[in-house]
């Protein structure tokens, strides 16, 4: 028979209608599962008692997937299969990452969101970061023994429309059902304020593996409220073990290290990193697959030397986000440490410092994102009663706008606004006569829209002939609890109307995201197509240079006819080139190969003779 | 007339009780729902009404309601794990039929 639970006083949920939710922390590094059992929110463990599931993810060519432990394993063996920190990746583009030169993976620039390409085909990071939620859900179901009602999956608070809507599509792709997407912080807070039960300020400082995020939050009577968010999208644990590696290589004097010994000292940097929070030194050995071996012993004071800039980079938008919030350090009640980076005690000390108070470290920090996300799931799925529900406010980290003429930005909804909103502004035609206007959406602080990023573009067409002026466009943008926007624009004298729910620059519809597989089966055809035209163009040129080069040289050992013949094969080689034909290059390439032979024949004769003439047969012996 | 705790379920009630903060003990009963017509009810007790029926197993007491007993009498409660679900379960004599998942039953 069922396995049930003991509840508070009242509140036996009738059968089948205890509703399972969990909260997700879906990090750089580690991701978790979290659920409320017995009203006590819990980290569900895998089945040799794990909490934490390393977000990494490895491709096998008989099309398998590892996930997690399975995956660390391969890092160093197998790192272009190996997909560590995907979240990095989650709607940007190639230009958007940082440290790619260090990273081991085949990028591939598809339009708006990078693409890997593995040993098991083309991966996006929304693919990637499936693989870990659909690891997180099997264990959430095989630990509550049914299934999921949904998933409350938490963000970091600087996620843009993209970041966010990438998140929901792995969640969707993984089979869950998003109740809703949670700002890492606000999760922090729910999970300190309900237990502590503080009221006040509070700062919620979080360093994870990749991100840095600082919100100010004020809790009152149980109301949750983001007064303001800063952060840096590329910033975390990762950014010192990447520190540690390059002091690594600069004390060891290792130049252009491999793809496998790079993975091997970022492991062991991490490993230095963390020991470093106990120890005063750490211990480094590690050897070469050139044979070199590395044995080095860092210490606290080199590694707060080398990592000084990282922290003082954390402090930056910490004081934007006081600005925002127009507050000062002394109006901070208490600052809470999410991310298992923050148990750096260099990172503590500098918190510290700054907020002129200890932070609050009483849960564990890698956990505390989980709990509250899993807090705010078990209301959402409605098993919690009514009367103590706490209403949960949120802010846009972005301004959200449209373009104007002349390639300005006109914000709609500023940044730090509370969710869920909806604004509408009245636009009006530039032309006489102008029937139809076009849309430009856009997210971000800056005047130009060439520096914002751009969401999406929708046109209202059918507006009546007017004079320039006269028109009224009423535009309504409105933001959902998840902090997604759906945009609306309405001739008011025709009502005539149009709209879009933003789909974020990648674009990626439910049915493309159905259909994904597929996709990247078709886009594995067009990329090697596309790579086997440029190797073959490459290729027609290097040799109609060597030829030239070689008729200048040595023209004068061809007859004329011949000469003419040559001349004709490169000029319809460089037609060729032009196209888009790789197998006509390619056949064009051969027959000019062909044309050459007796030349490049000739010539190679000719400088032999030239080599032996004058030499006497015993300065050939060896 | 008895209802009964397992020594195990004994214990994980009281470590609840403690990480709750509060509570005498554990309540016991049947609510008239569900697919087979009832269903258990298993909740923290704060305080013990006047007509409820205390038990006391391994130093947990266990409250009752009158109109409740009959269909639990004899019931031993146990603490189970199935894989990585855990949690607690009615072994109730009075049980003639249940749905599939057990949830509720029938006397």
């Amino acid at each position: 028979m069922a396995l049930l639970q003991i509840t508070e006083p009242g509140m036996s949920a009738a059968p089948h209608q205890h509703r399972l939710a969990v909260g997700i922390d879906l990090g750089t590094t580690n991701s978790l599962v979290a659920t409320v059992r017995n009203g006590i929110a819990v980290v569900l463990q895998d089945e040799v008692g794990r909490s934490l599931l390393p977000s990494i993810v490895r491709y096998k060519a008989d099309g398998g997937v590892d996930v997690g432990y399975a995956a660390q394993g391969t890092q160093a063996t197998d790192p272009r299969n190996t997909i560590v920190s995907a979240k990095r990746f989650m709607g940007r583009g190639l230009k958007d990452v940082s440290h790619i030169e260090s990273m081991p993976y085949d990028f591939l620039d598809a339009e708006g969101m990078v693409r890997l390409r593995t040993v098991a085909g083309i991966k996006s990071p929304v693919e990637t970061s499936a693989e870990i939620l659909r690891v997180l859900r099997e264990r959430a179901e095989a630990s509550l023994g049914g299934d999921l009602v949904g998933a409350v999956i938490t963000v970091p608070a600087y996620f843009d429309d993209a970041q966010r809507q990438a998140t929901k599509d792995a969640a969707k792709l993984a089979g869950l059902n998003v109740l809703r997407l949670l700002n890492e912080p606000t999760a922090a807070a729910i999970a300190y304020g309900l237990d502590n039960a503080s009221e006040g300020v509070y700062a919620v400082f979080d360093l994870g593996g990749g991100t840095f995020d600082i919100s100010i939050l004020k809790l009152s009577r149980g109301v949750f409220e983001v007064l303001a968010t800063n952060g840096d999208a590329s910033l975390g644990g990762d950014d010192f073990d990447q520190r540690v590696y390059c002091w690594i290589l600069d004390d060891a004097r290792i130049t252009f290290p491999s793809i496998e010994d790079t993975r091997r000292l970022l492991l062991k940097a991490r490993e230095a990193k963390e020991m470093l929070t106990s120890h005063d030194e750490a211990p480094i050995h590690a050897e070469l697959g050139t044979g070199q071996a590395v044995d080095l012993t860092l210490k606290i004071d080199t590694f707060a030397d080398i990592t000084r800039t990282l922290i003082s980079k954390t402090l930056g938008p910490t004081r934007k986000a006081l600005r925002d919030a127009g507050l000062t350090v002394n109006d901070i009640k208490g600052v809470v440490m999410v991310g298992g980076a923050t148990r750096m005690p260099q990172v503590q000390r500098a918190v510290a410092e700054y907020f002129k108070q200890e932070p609050l470290t009483n849960l564990d920090p890698e956990k505390v994102v989980a709990l509250g996300a899993a807090m705010q799931a078990n209301v959402l799925a409605g098993n919690r009663a009514g009367a103590d529900d706490w209403l949960l406010l949120d802010v846009i980290p972005l301004s959200l706008g449209m373009e104007t003429m002349g390639g300005l930005t006109e914000k709609v909804i500023p940044r730090n606004s509370t969710i869920p909103i909806a604004k509408a502004q009245d636009f009006t035609t530039f032309k006489d006569g102008q029937t139809a206007m076009s849309f430009h959406i856009v997210q971000g602080e800056r005047e130009l829209v060439a520096d914002c990023r751009s969401l999406a573009r929708f046109e209202l067409r059918g507006i009546p002939p007017m004079v320039a002026g006269a028109a009224r466009i009423r535009v309504t943008f409105q933001v959902d609890a998840d902090g997604l926007l759906s945009v609306s624009a309405r001739e008011m004298t025709s009502g005539v109307e149009a709209s879009i729910t933003v789909k974020p620059s990648y674009g990626l519809s439910d049915d493309e995201i159905a259909g994904m597989l597929k996709e990247s089966i078709d886009h594995v055809g067009d990329d090697v197509q596309a790579r086997n035209l440029r190797e073959q163009q490459v290729e027609a040129g290097r040799l109609i240079e060597a030829v030239e080069a070689a008729l200048a040289a040595d023209g004068r050992l061809l007859r004329p006819g011949e000469r003419a013949d040559i001349d004709e094969e490169i000029a319809a080689l460089k037609k060729r080139i032009a196209g888009s034909d790789h197998r006509a290059i390619k056949a064009g390439i051969d027959s000019l190969n062909a044309a050459t032979q007796d030349f490049a024949a000739r010539r190679m004769d000719q400088g032999i003779k030239r080599a032996l003439t004058g030499q006497k047969i015993v300065e050939f012996k060896l | 007339m008895t209802v009964t705790l397992s020594e195990r379920a004994a214990k994980h009630v009281a470590s609840f009780i403690a990480k709750r903060g509060k509570g005498v003990g554990v309540r016991i009963g049947v609510k008239t729902s569900g697919c087979s017509g009832m269903s258990y009810k298993l909740e923290f007790a704060d305080e013990a009404a006047a007509e409820d029926l205390v038990f006391e197993s391994h130093g947990v007491k266990v409250l009752v309601d009158p109109k409740s007993l009959p269909y639990v009498d004899g019931t031993e409660l146990d603490y189970a794990r199935e894989g990585l679900n855990e949690g607690f379960k009615f072994n109730n004599p009075n049980v003639k039929d249940q749905c599939g998942c057990g949830e509720s039953f029938n006397v």
